[in-house]
């Protein structure tokens, strides 16, 4: 008998545990794809196209092929013959895209041929060396004018360059044709309304600008035939898969590595012609290739996000009851379909349900090639777009009916009694509670103060606003009838000797702080101390099997799968434990986890300490019958649902009537993700998500000139939001766990984006107000604002 | 983000960089910050066959009063003048102004030689170096030329320095009636407009005054309507008027994403008007 002696261990999920990962990230001594060096690498450098739409009619390589250094100049023509069209993960048709342009550029930045060269420098002075002549051809830059029968189109076969088309409405779809089965009543609710709201507002381009760029290092050995990719991406195992398909190679020859990643917000998940042509190119010259994207590059060719057009209609009763919502949509997709452009769009109009009881809802997207960079997930993907639109509606129809716009959410909110609720669009939602959670946002923000301080600024001639949101979104995604990929996650857990635990998980984090919130979930399963635990990720050949991180799905879904595997790996240490103490007859049953020991329930002299009984689960003399030695588990764990948590942001901005500048005074966000696992990650989560949030609304937006030239193609001209424009946040939470995964977390990635702009925009909307604007375009450009101010205070004088 | 090959030499004294610059000719260009050139350079909009690094002599370094008289060393960067007791105390628009350039990486490296030589449009220092009527020192193969800022500033990236000289320092006589305003252009940190306006102050009356914009038009650049408007104004009270006309006076005015033409004339005047109170209030 063992008498354990070991401390006791607190409970860790729930608390503000510090992210292991930070102090090697802040100290240097992180590997990033930059810091990969291998024997005999060689680099890519990539000749872009610098004009938006055009004809390729003769590229010459020669000079550069010349150059001392030069292993290879490569053309899109010549490429083709090792690499086809890249694959896309939505079901959608899409053109042709090669990962190095064949016949026609589409887009400034757009590559035409590739160098590989021995150094960085040489590689770069031998792209500027290749001569590339162009047809121009006109820019379609407006996605509207771009649907005209007179414009110039990008794609054979994609007339008025339109890509996509949906339609769905009235009181139902049938799902055999996708078609309205009966439109009528949209536009008997519009009719009968007593408000109509209309409104066409653009949730602009924006650069998703993560810190690190992208990167690949491509090693393919021909010797065993098998390629390794590292590459700064949000899914390695997704890589993997579409390396080796166009490739022409087996899964199983293929390794694909994210090592540190530094930011993805979405743009990461695409995996990018610069990928192929990595693993292509390291084939070809034998030797392994390495690709690092500079910031410019970054602006040109990382996809882009948002970029909607929204035609809103919103009707209402006297009293404030929405009564139908109509929704024309069009979205500036770019140039080409990547990954999951086409899908993205679509989450918004999904999404536009939002937190209330619609009765009925039309809706209309049309999704528009242009001569623009291509579009994909930008963290929120479609919901922060869906929501911006419906959540502006719903306050324009609050000031035409002087009601207070929390009392008009209020009265339109899904009763808690209602879920789970099936929306128009035929989502689903798991749970959801509004009504305390305004509550609290309201108590927290001191609603009444507000505006009775807002009152009191306007009186002394400030220009004063306060605004209000009230968001749901989806996370958790799965499940896998909605992802092409696969909507599961994979985890393994394996109990070491020593009693040490290493776990995998297919999450591939890139910020979102796995390594810590997934050690303490195992801390707590297997009682055992935070630092006797190893979390591994971003490597197909150590995680078996992954998706990937994306549309906030980390825990709710891979940590889902992780407790699946720690509780497989449990059973098996609570059988060897009962093994060793078959003299005091003890059954698994009895047994659970207890401060490092292994004991019956309620009985620690009756005990094992975790390490004997992972050193005797690898020297199981005797083994029990029916046993395997040994304590390695693994779990898939697939959603039955995504999760939809919500929440309220209130905000409240100051306008200079000089300058038009816009100072955002106070910020209030109360968010329900369900369950928290570490409360200190959570709210980390949700102030980056507000920055990027209020970053759209204020300061973001990619521009192009009328000949596709972008004009915001670097941090001089492409404004950030910066510590200094933001106040210091006032977070809380309300907590309605989900059912759909065992810990009941929803996911908190991108709930900051979603709630945090249309909040900041209903309160710059408030503060202009009285010059008689009920709307104002994202961002919020002081030159914008004093016009406002100027035209306004000129009209009524 | 990768620069043209260039050659780099560390010159060891002002003498040594002068030959040095003869003999690159128009091949060779002058480092000290770099926080403009190297940017440039990087995107491949400059290309430099020589790199002369300045930015460590100590011939171009210090900040020195003597008689009222205040000169700073070409290579003392933004940082140093910001903390400068004697500036701050002196001439707080420059200690001020220089506090508020770019961010801090920026000021650690970027000197006002650097700043004045290169002539951003939006560039801060400029306006000020007009509005104190600074002279700008330049050291050539025949010796040392001065210049009086608001000629030394002739149009965009545009000053009068030949090839071969060197900008080794600037003086100005000491003010504490000065005060610089700017409309920061949000991504870059330079000023979409910015104004600095040196007052000379009976009382409450100003007797005379110099007023410059920056970031407005192609070069800073005095605002003699307002300065005209300013002699025997009543301050602060007079500045909103003195200053009102600011922009449309301007013959040339710069106009992008961040700001149109219109809206820099009028937060010229903005800013001017801004200027003034800071500096009348400093009076």
């Amino acid at each position: 008998m063992t008498i354990a002696d070991g401390p006791a261990l607190p409970k860790l999920i729930g608390e503000r545990v510090k992210r292991r990962e930070d102090p090697r990230l802040i100290q240097g001594q992180a590997t990033y794809v930059d810091d990969i060096k291998l024997p005999g690498m060689l680099h890519l450098a990539f000749k872009r196209s610098d004009i938006a739409h055009g004809v390729i009619t003769r590229i010459d390589t020669s000079a550069a092929a010349a150059m001392d250094g030069v292993e290879l100049v490569i053309t899109g023509t010549e490429l083709a013959d090792h690499l086809g069209p890249m694959p896309i993960g939505t079901p959608f048709p899409a053109p042709d895209h090669f990962s190095v342009a064949t016949d026609k550029v589409r887009y400034v930045g757009e590559p035409v041929a590739v160098v590989v060269a021995e150094d960085r420098y040489i590689a770069r002075d031998a792209a500027d060396a290749i001569e590339v002549e162009y047809d121009e051809l006109p820019a379609v830059v407006d996605p509207e004018a771009a649907m005209e029968a007179d414009s110039a189109t990008l794609h054979e076969g994609f007339e008025r360059n339109i890509a996509v088309e949906s339609y769905w409405g009235g009181t139902g779809v049938n799902p055999e044709t996708a078609q309205p089965e009966d439109d009528s009543a949209v536009d008997a609710a519009f009719a009968e309304a007593d408000v109509v709201v209309s409104q066409r507002m653009l949730n602009q381009r924006l650069a998703p600008n993560a810190m690190e760029p992208r990167g690949v290092v491509a090693q393919y050995e021909p010797g065993r035939e098998y390629l390794t990719v590292w590459s700064a991406t949000q899914n390695p195992h997704i890589l993997r898969t579409l390396v080796a398909a166009m490739m022409g190679l087996g899964e199983h020859q293929v390794r694909a590595v994210a090592p540190e990643v530094g930011g993805g917000f979405g743009c990461k998940i695409n995996i990018y012609g610069e990928e192929y042509v990595a693993a292509a190119l390291s084939r070809l010259v034998k030797a392994p290739v390495k690709w690092i994207e500079d910031r410019t590059e970054a602006f040109l060719t990382t996809t882009h996000g948002r970029d909607l057009l929204g035609y809103i209609d919103l009707a209402a009763k006297s009293d404030g009851t929405i009564t139908g919502l109509k929704a024309r949509i069009i979205a500036d997709i770019g140039a080409y379909e990547v990954l999951l452009t086409a899908m993205i769009p679509t989450l918004t109009g999904l999404m536009m349900n939002g937190v209330y009881r619609l009765p009925v809802v039309r809706h209309e997207l049309t999704e528009v090639f242009t001569n623009k960079t291509p579009t994909d997930a930008y963290r929120g993907a479609g919901r922060p777009e869906g929501l911006y639109f419906l959540e502006r509606a719903v306050d324009m129809v609050a000031r035409e009916l002087d009601m207070d716009p929390a009392e008009i959410r209020r009265k339109n909110f899904v009763p808690a009694d209602e879920f789970p609720f099936a929306t128009q669009s035929g989502l689903v939602y798991d749970s959801g509670n509004y009504e305390p959670c305004l509550d609290k946002a309201l108590e927290v923000a001191d609603w009444q103060g507000l505006l009775a301080e807002r009152d009191a600024a306007r009186a002394e001639g400030r220009i004063v606003g306060v605004g209000l949101s009230f968001y749901v979104e989806v996370c958790g995604l799965g499940p896998s009838a909605v992802v092409p990929t696969g909507g599961w996650e994979h985890s393994g857990v394996t109990v070491e000797r020593g009693g040490k635990v290493t776990a995998t998980t297919g999450a591939s984090p890139h910020g979102q702080g796995n390594e810590t919130t997934f050690a303490q979930m195992l801390a707590d399963h297997f009682s055992i101390p935070l630092e006797d635990i190893t979390i591994l990720h971003g490597d197909t050949g150590v995680v078996k099997q992954g998706i990937g991180t994306f549309g906030s799905r980390s825990q709710a879904v891979g940590g889902a799968a992780l407790i699946s595997a720690a509780g497989k790996a449990g059973d098996k240490m609570k059988q060897f434990a009962a093994a060793m103490m078959t003299d005091q007859e003890v059954s698994p049953e009895d047994l659970v986890f207890e401060d490092g020991r292994i004991q019956v329930e309620g009985a620690p002299e009756v005990s094992k300490t975790f390490a004997e009984v992972a050193d005797y689960a690898y020297v199981p003399v005797p083994l029990p019958p029916g046993m395997e030695p040994g304590v390695s588990e693994e779990a898939f764990f697939e959603p039955e649902n995504n999760t939809y948590p919500f929440g309220c942001h209130i905000s409240m901005v100051e306008v200079d009537r000089d300058t038009g500048e816009t100072k955002l005074l106070k910020l209030i966000a109360v968010d329900d993700c369900g369950n928290v696992i570490n409360p200190l990650i959570v709210d980390g989560q949700v102030h980056g998500g507000l920055a990027q949030g209020i970053g759209q609304a204020m300061f973001e937006e990619v521009v192009y000139d009328e000949d596709g030239q972008p004009v915001t193609a670097s941090f001089m001209d492409y404004v950030m939001p910066r510590a200094a424009d933001l106040p210091v946040f006032e977070l809380d939470r309300t907590v309605t766990p989900t059912p759909i995964n065992p810990l009941g977390a929803k996911g908190v990635g991108e709930a900051g984006t979603i709630g945090s702009t249309p909040c900041v925009v209903n309160a710059a909307v408030d503060a202009l107000a009285p010059f008689g604007v009920t709307h104002i375009e994202m961002p919020l450009r002081p030159e914008r604002m004093w016009r406002i101010i100027n035209e306004g205070e000129g009209g009524q004088s | 983000m990768i620069p043209t090959a260039f050659e780099y030499r560390r010159a060891g004294s002002v003498a040594e960089a002068l030959s040095l610059l003869q003999e690159g000719g128009p091949e060779a260009k002058l480092l000290a910050g770099g926080h403009s050139l190297i940017p440039m350079m990087k995107q491949r909009l400059a290309e430099p066959g020589l790199l002369i690094d300045i930015g460590g002599l100590d011939e171009l370094r210090g900040i020195q009063e003597d008689g009222g008289e205040i000169a700073i060393g070409a290579a003392v960067t933004h940082a140093e003048i910001a903390a400068s007791d004697l500036l701050r105390d002196q001439a707080p628009i420059v200690a001020e102004t220089a506090a508020n350039i770019g961010d801090a990486q920026v000021r650690n490296r970027g000197t006002i030689g650097g700043s004045l030589a290169h002539a951003d449009p939006g560039a801060d220092l400029p306006a000020v170096m007009v509005a104190l009527d600074a002279t700008i020192a330049l050291l050539g193969p025949n010796g040392e030329r001065k210049v009086q800022a608001e000629d030394f500033f002739q149009d965009i990236l545009t000053v009068d320095l030949a090839e071969d000289e060197i900008v080794t320092g600037v003086c100005f006589q000491a003010c504490r009636s000065a005060a610089y305003a700017k409309l920061e252009q949000r991504a870059s940190k330079f000023a979409l407009v910015g104004v600095a306006a040196a007052l000379s102050l009976d009382g409450g009356t100003c007797s005379s005054a110099r007023v410059a914009v920056t970031g407005a038009s192609s070069h800073a650049q005095r605002l003699s309507g307002v300065e005209g408007a300013l002699a025997g104004a009543s301050l602060p009270d007079g500045a909103g008027d003195a200053a009102s006309g600011a922009g449309d006076a301007l013959d040339f005015v710069n106009e992008d994403l961040h700001g149109s033409e219109e809206y820099r004339r009028a937060m010229t005047a903005v800013f001017a008007r801004r200027a003034i109170e800071a500096a009348a209030g400093r009076g």
